[in-house]
């Protein structure tokens, strides 16, 4: 059906018409379409609207073209708002750089933290500054591969997001910072075993969640939306994947851990357990989208924990 | 605060004529629960009127009923096992903070803090969850047993109007009186230095619960009294939608 068609959209509580547009070209795009309507109602930007077919329906993707939806001469289409938006990498690149800035102000021992005579003062402790080491060096880790790495596959989040995530970044950061860098704080009880494990633990988590990242993204050419399975590649910290879905995942639960032992800190053990129970809830809901897309998906992997979780 | 409304009672359930093919010994057993929490909450009413008729005050009430308090406020855990695994029509976290807060006042604040459970404000709270639970508890039971009288439904949605507020103050007052008994002993809390590299200080979590009520309350609060216009008047609400 070659003929030009008309497209009306309709406010999916309401079932208000809120835009006719007539004489659109069935090969175009829902994303085309979503500009259109951006045109008629300028405050809803097309990374607002959420496009479907049914009023209850799932949200249809910017690439779905018109004549291959089970529409008429005339598309009805139903509005959803789904509220202001951020960009996914403002968002990341503000809530990973808070915790580096925070933790250093607690680091240098900024006025007002700690009583005044320690103002400015370091720790005599030396497990203390590799501390500071590793935990700048996750997040500096984490902001560039925010701005190298990751191939993000929606490119917006509600806004109200970046203020619950910052919350918990910089919260935390600010808790465990505030007793590792303390006058009175009691270093590792096993001491150098300790900390040269956990270092070791943690470095090699890093280079493994590196790894992960860096196989994830070589999975897709640029600007291509295809999804497909990630297999182990030739660089061993990835041979994990044959046993995991998201090693990324766990990876970062093993970094925390590390880091845990390291400074053996309380707020730190459960940061790395809030954490870990967030990354399990994203690594189930992720595994079983594989499960669902892919009917060859390999029946060894569990979600994160090798055959535990 | 700490009053145990929920957003989805059984009876709504019905009342949206699903036809839940809920066990038969399902709601056996809910029954037998707010049958035995709505008798709980009875005798803990009958037994603090008797006190004060006998002793003609309020000193020593507390010490009286703490253990039946204790017991039937903390079996009320058993109804956030009901929401996880469904039989009961409300959210588990909503229910979950509710109960929690009620185990929180029950335990750590007038069982540990010896010197405040003859403050008349301890009186206050528990008369109003008393009130509240039995409305509660016996419009539940009615309504499994498919035969609530008017009288019940009303109390349980007028009730709350007057007694949430009290029980609030009840509740913040409590704890306000008890702030200067935990600053001198110290109680649960921990200070540096220590293994765990972590500090508590009971005092200032104190504070923080009490600051926390400003933000919770009236939530809860405007929630109770949409249900209420649901429930007595069938007016529609159309809720704000994620």
């Amino acid at each position: 059906d070659k003929h030009p068609k008309w497209v009306e959209i309709l406010d999916a509580k309401t079932k208000d018409k809120l835009c006719f547009l007539d004489k659109v070209e069935p090969n175009a795009t829902i994303g085309e379409i979503k500009s259109m309507f951006h045109k008629s109602h300028p405050q809803w930007y097309p990374a607002r609207q959420s496009i479907r077919l049914d009023p209850k329906g799932k949200s249809l993707k910017d690439e779905d073209v018109l004549q291959h939806l089970p529409v008429g001469t005339t598309a009805t289409f139903y509005f959803r708002d789904l509220g202001a938006q951020i960009s996914w990498v403002t968002v990341f690149l503000t809530e990973y750089t808070g915790p580096l800035v925070i933790y250093l102000m607690f680091y240098f021992r900024v006025p007002f933290i700690y009583a005044s005579k320690y103002d400015f003062t370091t720790s005599k402790h030396w497990v203390v500054h590799l501390a500071c080491m590793c935990h700048s060096f996750h997040y500096v880790k984490r902001l560039l591969e925010t701005l190298f790495v990751h191939r993000f596959s929606h490119g917006t989040m509600p806004l109200r997001n970046i203020f619950k995530n910052c919350t918990y970044y910089w919260g935390f950061a600010a808790w465990m910072a505030y007793y590792i860098n303390h006058p009175l704080y009691t270093p590792p009880i096993y001491g150098e075993q300790q900390i040269r494990l956990a270092l070791i633990i943690f470095l090699f988590c890093q280079i493994g969640n590196f790894s992960i990242h860096i196989a994830l993204r070589n999975l897709r050419p640029p600007g291509s939306k295809t999804r497909k399975i990630p297999y182990p590649t030739k660089n061993p910290f990835t041979w994990i994947f044959l046993l995991v879905s998201c090693p990324n995942y766990t990876y970062e639960l093993g970094s925390w851990l590390g880091f845990t032992l390291m400074t053996q800190c309380l707020p730190v053990a459960f940061f790395t357990l809030v954490g870990f129970v967030q990354m399990t809830v994203w690594a189930k809901g992720k595994h079983r989208s594989y499960l669902k897309e892919f009917r060859d998906y390999p029946p060894l992997r569990s979600p994160i924990l090798p055959f535990i979780l | 605060m700490a009053s145990s409304e929920e957003d989805g009672t059984v009876e709504e359930k019905e009342n949206n004529n699903k036809k839940r093919t809920k066990s038969a010994l399902v709601t056996a057993w809910l029954t037998f629960y707010n049958i035995a929490m709505t008798a709980g909450w009875l005798v803990l009413a009958i037994t603090m009127m008797r006190f004060y008729i006998q002793r003609g005050t309020h000193k020593g009430l507390y010490r009286s009923i703490a253990r039946t308090l204790k017991f039937f406020q903390t079996f009320a855990l058993v109804e956030v096992g009901h929401c996880a695994i469904g039989i009961v029509k409300t959210s588990v976290i909503v229910n979950g903070v509710q109960v929690c807060s009620r185990i929180f006042m029950v335990w750590f604040v007038t069982n540990s803090i010896r010197q405040i459970q003859n403050e008349e404000s301890v009186i206050l709270f528990l008369v109003v969850w008393t009130v509240m639970e039995i409305s509660r508890y016996s419009y539940y039971t009615f309504s499994l047993l498919h035969h609530l009288p008017y009288f019940i439904k009303w109390a349980r949605y007028n009730f709350f109007i007057v007694l949430y507020p009290l029980g609030v103050a009840g509740e913040l007052l409590t704890i306000y009186a008890a702030l200067p008994f935990v600053r001198r002993s110290g109680m649960y809390s921990m200070r540096l230095p220590n293994k765990y590299n972590v500090s508590f200080d009971y005092y200032y979590c104190l504070i923080i619960v009490m600051l926390s009520y400003i933000p919770l309350f009236p939530q809860l609060y405007l929630h109770m009294l949409r249900q209420r216009r649901r429930v007595l008047h069938g007016e529609v609400i159309v809720e704000k939608d994620e």
